[in-house]
C-alpha cells in the first residue's frame, strides 16, 4: 500500500504535535500548572496517527488513560485540550475531566478513560450503533496490553465477533501495564494470538512504524466497512517515559530496554523515511514543520493560561442532562 | 375505558409504545421479551450473551452515538458484575466530559426477595445506587406507576435505573389506554391519614396499605406515601405529611444501614419545620441486615410485612 508523501508529511506533523504537546504537558505538570496525573504517549505516536489516518470524521474512537495522542490524531483542538489539562472553563470538559477524561463527541472521540479496559465495551456499543445506522462507519478501540487481560476485552470482542460489528480493536502493547511486565502477566507472547479464540483476524504490526500501522489499519477498516466484522491489531510499541510523570512513582523498567526502544523512535523513523525519498523532506522543511508545531502548542498554552478557572457555581451543573 | 393489566405487562406496554414512537430505542438483554421480539424483531430486541458488564458499556456507547438503549440486567444481583460500567462510566460520563453529550439509557432490573432463591438472587440494594451522582432511579409499586415512570425513563436524557419489584410482577392494576408519563421526583399519597405517616417502598406500599386498613378499625389514621422515584426524592411531599401527622415510619424491603429509609428519615428530620412537628422519634421497619437466606421460614423472617409495620406504627404512636 502506498501512502502519498503529502499524507506521510501530515502524519509526521501529527506525531510531532503529540510529542510537543506532551513534552509541555510534562513540563506544566512538574511546574504545578497541570494537576493530578499525566500519562504521556511519547514513543507510541505512530499507533494513534497510523490508525486515525484511515478514519473519517464519522468513525468513532475510544481511548485510555494515556489519551492525548488519540485525541490529537482524531483531530481534537489543542487549545481546548490544553485548557482542560490546566483545569480551565474553556477546556473540553469545562475543567471537570482533566488529562484522563478528554472527549470530543463532535469528532467521534468518545473519550479517554481512567479505568483500564473501561472503554472497550463502550466503543463496542458505538460499533453496534454504526452497524444499525448502516452507513459504513467504524469504531476503533485503543487499549493496552494490560487491558487485554481484563474481562471487558473478552466480553466485548466476543459480542463484536458474534454480531460482526464494525469495530477495530487496537492493542498498544507497550510491554508494561503500569509496572507489571507483559511477560509476567500474559500467558501468550502476542495479544493478537487471542483473535483466533474469537474467530476474527489478528495481526501483529510494528507499532513504531506509522506506515505499517496505517497499512494494517486500512485492511481492518475496509474489512469492517464491508461487513466483515472486527479485527484485533496488536501494535508492538513502547512508551519512552514512565507510567506517569509523577516523580514519586519510579519506573520499574530496565534502562537497557528503554534505550533500545528509544533508538527505534517512531518520529525519527518516519522523518528518515521521508528524507530518504528524493525531495520529500529536507532538513530545513523538517525544522520548519517542528517550529510550526511548537508555535501551535505555544498558542494552546497561552490560550489555557489566559482562560478563567471554572466558577464554583458550575460544580453542580451537568450532573444530569436536561 | 378502565382496564386492569399486570405490573409486568405495564412495563412491556410502556417499552412497546415508546419503541413505536422512536426508532432509536432498542432493547438488550439475555432474555428477549417475547412480545417485544415479535413486534420489533431481533435487531431492536437483541438477545445477548450473559455479559451484564459489556451490555452496560455498549449501551453507553450506543447512547453516545444517538441511540436510546434499554438494558435489562434482570436480577439486580447480576448488575454487580457491571459495577465499573455503572459507577465509573454511566453515572459519571455526562459530568466528567463537561456535559457535551447526553446518554439516554434505561437500565431495567428486578429487586426484592420472597422467591426462595437465596442471597445471590435476592436483594434490594438501591441505596448503593442512590449514593451515586448521575443516575435517576425509580421504584414503582403499581402497574399505573411503573408504566408512567418507565415511559418517563425512556424519554429522559440521562441514564435511569428502573428498579422493578419482583414480588409485584403479577400484580393487577388499572392502567388507562391513553399515553401518559409520571415525572421523576413526584411522590404519591396512596392513602390519606392524620395520625402517622408511613413512607413505604415497592411491595411494602401494599403491606402498609393493609396495615392502615387494619389500624383504621382501631381508629388510627395512617397516611401512606410512596416516593415512587428514589433519585430525585420528593422530600416536600414527605415533609408536608409528617408536619401534618407528627409521626414517621419508613417501611422497606432492604436492610436499614445507609438505606433509602435512612435517607428519607434524614430528609424529614433535617428540615426544621418537620423536626419541630415530630411527636415521636421516627422508626425504620426494614429487613434484617443479613444476606437473604434460603429456607422459607428464614427468608420470611428477614423481611418486614404488614404486622411489623403495625408494630412500628404502634411504637411511634405510643399505643
Amino acid at each position: 500500500m502506498t501512502v502519498s508523501p503529502d499524507m506521510q508529511r501530515n502524519m509526521l506533523r501529527q506525531m510531532q504535535t503529540i510529542r510537543r504537546f506532551e513534552e509541555h504537558a510534562s513540563e506544566g505538570f512538574l511546574a504545578g500548572d497541570i494537576y493530578g496525573v499525566v500519562h504521556c504517549y511519547i514513543g507510541e505516536e505512530a499507533v494513534a496517527v497510523g490508525v486515525c489516518a484511515t478514519l473519517t470524521r464519522e468513525d468513532k474512537i475510544i481511548s485510555t488513560h494515556r489519551g492525548h495522542g488519540h485525541c490529537i490524531a482524531k483531530g481534537a483542538d489543542l487549545k481546548r485540550m490544553m485548557a482542560e489539562l490546566y483545569g480551565r472553563e474553556t477546556g473540553y470538559c469545562k475543567g471537570k475531566g482533566g488529562s484522563m477524561h478528554i472527549a470530543d463527541f463532535e469528532i467521534g472521540m468518545l473519550g479517554a478513560n481512567g479505568i483500564v479496559a473501561g472503554g472497550i465495551s463502550i466503543i463496542t456499543g458505538a460499533g453496534l450503533a454504526a452497524q444499525m445506522d448502516g452507513n459504513g462507519a467504524v469504531a476503533v478501540c485503543f487499549f493496552g496490553d494490560g487491558a487485554s487481560n481484563a474481562g471487558p476485552f473478552h466480553e466485548s470482542i466476543n459480542i463484536a465477533a458474534s454480531w460482526k460489528l464494525p469495530v477495530i480493536y487496537v492493542c498498544e502493547n507497550n510491554l508494561w501495564a503500569v509496572n507489571v511486565p507483559a511477560e509476567n502477566s500474559l500467558a501468550v507472547t502476542d495479544v493478537a494470538a487471542r483473535a483466533a479464540g474469537y474467530g476474527i483476524p489478528g495481526k501483529i504490526v510494528d507499532g513504531n512504524d506509522a506506515l505499517a500501522v496505517y497499512e494494517a489499519a486500512s485492511e481492518a477498516v475496509a474489512h469492517a466497512r464491508n461487513g466483515g466484522g472486527p479485527t484485533l491489531i496488536e501494535c508492538k510499541t513502547y512508551r519512552h517515559r514512565a507510567h506517569t510523570e509523577r516523580a514519586d512513582q519510579p519506573d520499574a523498567r530496565p534502562k537497557a530496554e528503554i534505550e533500545a526502544w528509544m533508538a527505534k523512535d517512531p518520529i525519527d523513523q518516519l522523518a528518515a523515511h521521508l528524507k530518504g525519498q528524493q525531495g520529500q523532506l529536507t532538513e530545513d522543511e523538517w525544522a520548519a514543520m517542528d517550529a510550526d508545531v511548537m508555535s501551535e502548542v505555544e498558542a494552546a498554552i497561552a490560550f489555557a493560561k489566559a482562560s478563567p478557572f471554572p466558577s464554583t457555581d458550575s460544580v453542580s451543573q451537568d450532573v444530569f442532562a436536561d | 375505558m378502565p382496564r386492569e393489566i399486570t405490573y409486568l405487562d405495564a412495563i412491556t406496554e410502556a417499552i412497546a409504545e415508546e419503541m413505536r414512537r422512536d426508532e432509536k430505542i432498542f432493547h438488550l438483554s439475555t432474555d428477549a421479551p417475547g412480545a417485544l421480539l415479535k413486534e420489533f424483531g431481533p435487531s431492536r430486541v437483541r438477545q445477548t450473551p450473559i455479559t451484564e458488564s459489556a451490555l452496560t458499556g455498549m449501551a453507553i456507547g450506543a447512547a453516545g452515538s444517538g441511540y436510546r438503549p434499554i438494558v435489562d440486567w434482570r436480577l439486580v444481583t447480576f448488575s454487580f458484575v457491571a459495577m465499573d460500567q455503572i459507577v465509573n462510566q454511566a453515572a459519571k460520563i455526562h459530568y466528567m466530559f463537561g456535559g457535551q453529550q447526553k446518554f439516554p439509557i434505561l437500565f431495567r432490573t428486578t429487586v426484592g426477595g420472597g422467591t426462595r432463591r437465596a442471597a445471590q438472587h435476592s436483594q434490594s440494594p438501591y441505596s448503593m445506587f442512590m449514593n451515586l451522582a448521575g443516575l435517576r432511579q425509580a421504584l414503582p409499586s403499581t402497574p399505573y406507576d411503573v408504566k408512567g415512570l418507565t415511559k418517563a425513563a425512556i424519554r429522559d436524557n440521562n441514564p435511569v435505573v428502573m428498579f422493578e419489584s419482583g414480588r409485584l410482577g403479577g400484580l393487577q392494576g388499572e392502567v388507562p389506554d391513553e399515553d401518559y408519563t409520571i415525572p421523576f421526583g413526584q411522590a404519591d399519597v396512596k392513602r390519606e391519614g392524620t395520625d402517622v405517616t408511613v413512607v413505604a417502598l415497592a411491595w411494602l406500599v401494599h403491606e402498609a396499605l393493609a396495615a392502615a386498613e387494619t389500624l383504621a378499625k382501631e381508629g388510627i389514621s395512617v397516611e401512606v406515601i410512596d416516593p415512587r422515584s428514589l433519585v430525585p426524592m420528593d422530600a416536600e411531599t414527605i415533609r408536608r405529611s409528617v408536619q401534618k401527622t407528627g409521626r414517621l415510619v419508613v417501611a422497606d424491603e432492604a436492610g436499614p444501614t445507609c438505606s433509602a429509609a435512612a435517607e428519607i428519615i434524614s430528609l424529614a428530620t433535617e428540615d426544621a419545620a418537620t423536626f419541630k412537628a415530630l411527636q415521636a422519634p421516627p422508626a425504620r421497619v426494614c429487613a434484617f441486615q443479613v444476606p437473604i437466606p434460603y429456607a422459607p421460614h428464614l427468608e420470611d423472617h428477614v423481611f418486614p410485612d404488614r404486622n411489623r409495620i403495625i408494630d412500628g406504627i404502634r411504637t411511634v404512636i405510643g399505643s
